[in-house]
């Protein structure tokens, strides 16, 4: 996978240079959609119902796990291996909805499950499994560092460069090798979320 | 390998260009943030130690004063796409950090931690906007408006 990414020309008599796309880098109507759900989430911890936080904490944590790992290990490899005309309809078609739908699903999972583990009592150090919640803050924390340093920025940076009249293809080919190599990684944290979500559901 | 016209106009100094390591100071510094942040919510809803986190948020604000100090000394540099996300990055994750914030203040975290709690966040709001938008104006022909 990786060769093949490195190997993206950036353009030459048989591969012509990227095509300029239309697109939005920020989706606007999709600002609509993450205010409703945000607004969902400060009244649901507001009114503090154990459903709501739940239902918060549940769905956005599916979502988060289940995206990292699509495209981590799914989506990632295949992009990799698409021709470049190939690789930037789907950039342009996925990453702006990323760049909305990731820090809302994180933001919801991270909020509504604090909330949860005060309710339930699993974040006092006196609880038996406290050490399993305190290495998923670490996890999180990992995957912050990894998502905000390389990932998101790289995602962004590819989406400026599609917006110009002559997108650089090896600038390109840069950035997402960065953004597919952070995705693996933050596939194989979320495995280990999975592993410490079930540890502590279960004990 | 790469003839001219597949690339921008100058992308190849744009691409290429040694820059200071902006990116990687605001990483460090949120990763010191995520240590600060992490000890201290471990031991909520006590009353945690606040040393180790009051000193990952001084270096962390020091480090950010530097990197502030380094972006403002690179000339050629694309400001107005820097500024262009950096204003809407900072939006996004004010917005972020505050929501993290509301959950603390909602659950009555004493003061001095939720002081140094909040000084984790602001930082932490700072910080991103700042990896993203040097990340995006590099790669941008110097004194090309933002978009």
């Amino acid at each position: 996978m990786t060769q093949q990414v490195a190997a993206v020309p950036a353009g030459s008599e048989s591969n012509p240079p990227p095509a300029r796309a239309d697109f939005e880098i920020v989706p606007v109507r999709g600002l609509a959609v993450v205010a409703v759900v945000l607004i969902g989430l400060v009244a649901v911890i507001a009114a503090n119902t154990r459903w709501g936080i739940d239902f918060f904490h549940i769905v956005g944590g599916g979502m988060w796990t289940t995206l990292d790992l699509f495209l981590g290990f799914v989506l990632g490899p295949i992009l990799g291996r698409l021709s470049i005309p190939a690789r930037i309809e789907v950039t342009t078609r996925l990453m702006p909805k990323m760049l909305l739908i990731m820090p809302t699903v994180v933001v919801c999972t991270l909020a509504a499950g604090w909330q949860l583990a005060v309710q339930t009592g699993d974040i006092q150090t006196s609880y038996s499994h406290h050490g399993w919640v305190v290495a998923s803050m670490i996890v999180v924390a990992v995957m912050a560092v990894v998502a905000l340093g390389i990932l998101e920025p790289a995602n962004l940076a590819v989406l400026f460069e599609l917006k110009k009249p002559r997108p650089d293809g090896q600038v390109i080919a840069r950035l997402m090798r960065r953004f597919i190599y952070s995705a693996g990684v933050t596939g194989a944290m979320q495995v280990a979320t999975l592993v410490i979500m079930t540890r502590l559901a279960t004990a | 390998m790469t003839s001219d016209a597949t690339r921008g106009p100058a992308a190849e100094g744009v691409a290429d260009r040694k820059l200071p390591p902006v990116a990687e100071i605001a990483v460090v510094s949120i990763a010191l943030m995520l240590v600060g942040g992490v000890y201290l919510a471990a031991q909520l809803p006590g009353h945690p130690a606040l040393a180790l986190p009051v000193a990952m948020v001084a270096a962390g604000a020091l480090l950010t004063v530097a990197d502030m100090v380094l972006l403002s000394r690179i000339r050629p540099f694309a400001w107005p796409t820097f500024f262009l996300v950096f204003r809407w990055g900072l939006v996004a994750y004010l917005v972020i950090a505050g929501l993290l914030g509301y959950v603390f203040i909602h659950d009555h975290t004493p003061g001095a931690a939720m002081a140094v709690l909040a000084a984790t966040l602001v930082v932490f709001a700072f910080d991103v906007p700042v990896i993203l938008a040097f990340t995006v104006a590099r790669f941008q022909n110097p004194g090309q408006a933002g978009r």
